[in-house]
């Protein structure tokens, strides 16, 4: 078993991920998170100090084009496709969500 | 099925030429996912009518004179999480159980352009998150050489597809291995491109700085001729590189005498001893068909499962966060927004989909950012430094694609790590963006296909498909 991670610590991240975690799962999450990340503890043997961080595999420039018109999806289409919708939107339910 | 499956090659040249009915070619092969889908679960959808009324129309293009492209008539799978116009699309996650894309991915338009037909949507580990197609959550695909093995992953039912004849040409996704893994264990080929070579429009995005759509195939010619249609510059894509297409069919009969093929003296332990055995003779193969064997070393090569599982994970934790109950897919009702986003993400995402955004999430939080997200960034640019410096002394390395054969269902399930572990070999290319692809090349102890797995530095798809041609020749 890995003690890198609290359940505290596992609730936290679960809650910025928007999950709902049991406390069972919580467990099981600390054990298997705490695991890999003690795995990781390989890299701590290196002195990156030197080298830049890598994003993406090639450096990318803007990409920019000309301003011409061109066909878009279909607004019904899309909004067919969400769970509700009303009035050419999304409808979703009432803010609240008080983190 | 057929008792020798016909290459893409084959199939294309006689619908082209009305040798070959692209509506009995069809059949065929739709007969084959009669007799065995129900053992191996290749596909979440198969496409039947679909496909036969896009047969009709293309053997109807040949009556009338009209050339239907270079891959006529061919059936093709497509993983299940690339966008087709009014066909579900589903990742094999609940959360888009019944979703039907509004566009086409790009690979999408340029097959059907090329005159291939659709036979159905293949299985995959959720959202492409794993190694043996056991995160799906409509069940396993199982390996068509033997079922009480896994087929890899992430795109197993698309590896499985090919090699249990469902269809002579299918495309997978690989973002740390998850074309060539599958491949190897079933014993086909799998190619993943060069980063930026094929279009990523209409690919569900699960690591965008390292996923990459590529084919699987029985033969080095049919992936050489199947990447000719696939890659180029699509304006949809702002990864997409600009790049002139080489000719990848032309080098395949050169030969290898000349080439240096590197082997990496510092590799990562772990691989078994009859895969180990099996590289040996690859090597063996090439120097004897004139290739000289160069010791090259990649010292940052053993921290890529690392730099990988902290990169992939941070990016999937972003990328999944539109999975929110709004504009698509499923929604779980509750009072306000935040209490629906959370009921609909629990109910909706895997457990394996959960721990990676909840390792990401962790990664890319205050206070622990630097010491694993940042490092791994480094680790990354490291990792292309000394490729490309081994480069200077070699045109191609071969390793193992996967430690093992195909092993046991269930064997890894209980056990993330060693489930990462499996992704060894085939990680680095996705960090550095370069082209890699595997080749069967003989079989282990247990009688399964071995993989051997061919590097090349950016752009050099040319040399990779000329190494494989070559180890395809030693094998055969």
């Amino acid at each position: 078993m890995s003690d890198r991670l609290t359940i505290d610590e596992v609730a936290h991240v679960a809650k910025l991920a928007r999950l709902a975690l049991t406390t069972d799962e919580l467990r099981v999450a600390a054990d298997q998170l705490g695991g890999m990340l003690e795995h990781f503890d390989d890299i701590d043997e290196l002195d990156l100090t030197q080298i830049a961080p890598m994003t993406q595999p090639y450096h990318l420039v803007n990409v920019m084009r000309e301003d011409v018109e061109a066909d878009t999806l279909d607004r019904d289409e899309v909004l067919a496709a969400a769970p509700e919708a009303d009035g050419g939107r999304f409808r979703v339910p009432s803010g609240g969500g008080a983190s | 099925m057929a008792d020798q499956p016909r290459t893409v090659l084959e199939i294309a040249a006689g619908v082209r030429s009305g040798t070959l009915s692209a509506v009995a070619v069809l059949e065929e092969y739709l007969a084959v996912i009669s007799a065995r889908e129900g053992e191996v679960h290749a596909f979440n959808l198969v496409l039947a009518d679909d496909a036969r009324e896009r047969a009709a129309a293309i053997d109807a293009d040949v009556h009338a004179g009209r050339d239907p492209g270079p891959l006529a008539g061919v059936p093709i799978a497509l993983k299940d999480n690339m966008c087709t116009r009014g066909v579900p699309t589903t990742c094999s996650s609940k959360i888009l159980a019944g979703w039907k894309p509004p566009y086409d991915a790009t690979v999408v338009t340029r097959l059907a352009a090329a005159g291939a037909v659709t036979v159905g949507k293949t299985n995959l580990d959720e959202f492409a998150m794993g190694s043996s197609t056991e995160n799906s959550a409509f069940g396993p695909t199982l390996n068509p050489l033997d079922t009480s093995r896994v087929a890899g992953g992430s795109s197993g039912g698309s590896a499985a597809a090919v090699a249990a004849g469902f269809a002579a040409l299918s495309f997978g996704s690989d973002t740390g291995g998850s074309i060539r893994q599958p491949a190897a264990l079933c014993g086909v080929v799998g190619v993943k491109p060069t980063y930026g070579r094929v279009s990523r429009f209409g690919l569900v995005a699960f690591a965008s700085s390292l996923d990459q759509i590529g084919p699987f195939t029985h033969t080095v010619a049919d992936a050489a001729l199947t990447l000719q249609v696939i890659s180029g510059h699509d304006p949809a894509d702002s990864t997409s590189i600009p790049e002139a297409l080489p000719d990848y069919s032309a080098v395949l009969e050169r030969g290898v005498a000349g080439l240096r093929v590197g082997r990496i003296t510092d590799l990562p332990a772990g691989a078994d001893d009859d895969v180990s055995a099996r590289l040996d003779a690859a090597f063996a193969a090439l120097a004897a068909a004139g290739a000289t064997i160069v010791d090259v070393t990649v010292p940052a090569f053993t921290y890529g499962l690392t730099a990988y599982y902290i990169i992939a994970p941070a990016e999937a934790s972003s990328n999944l966060a539109r999975y929110d109950g709004v504009r698509y897919g499923l929604r779980v009702d509750a009072a306000d927004t935040d209490a629906m986003y959370m009921a609909t993400r629990t109910a909706g995402f895997g457990d394996e989909v959960k721990r990676r955004i909840m390792l990401g999430t962790y990664a890319l939080s205050a206070g622990y950012y630097d010491a694993y997200y940042g490092k791994a960034l480094r680790i990354r640019r490291l990792m292309t430094q000394d490729f490309d410096a081994a480069y200077q002394h070699c045109d191609v390395m071969l390793t193992p694609t996967a430690p093992t054969t195909a092993f046991p269902l269930g064997a890894k399930t209980s056990d993330p790590l060693a489930m990462y572990l499996c992704d060894t070999y085939t990680i680095p290319s996705n960090l550095t963006g370069h082209p890699a692809m595997t080749v069967p090349f003989g079989v282990g102890d247990d009688g399964l296909p071995v993989g051997v797995q061919i590097l090349a530095p950016s752009l050099g798809e040319p040399v990779m498909l000329q190494v494989a041609a070559g180890l395809e020749r030693a094998a055969s």
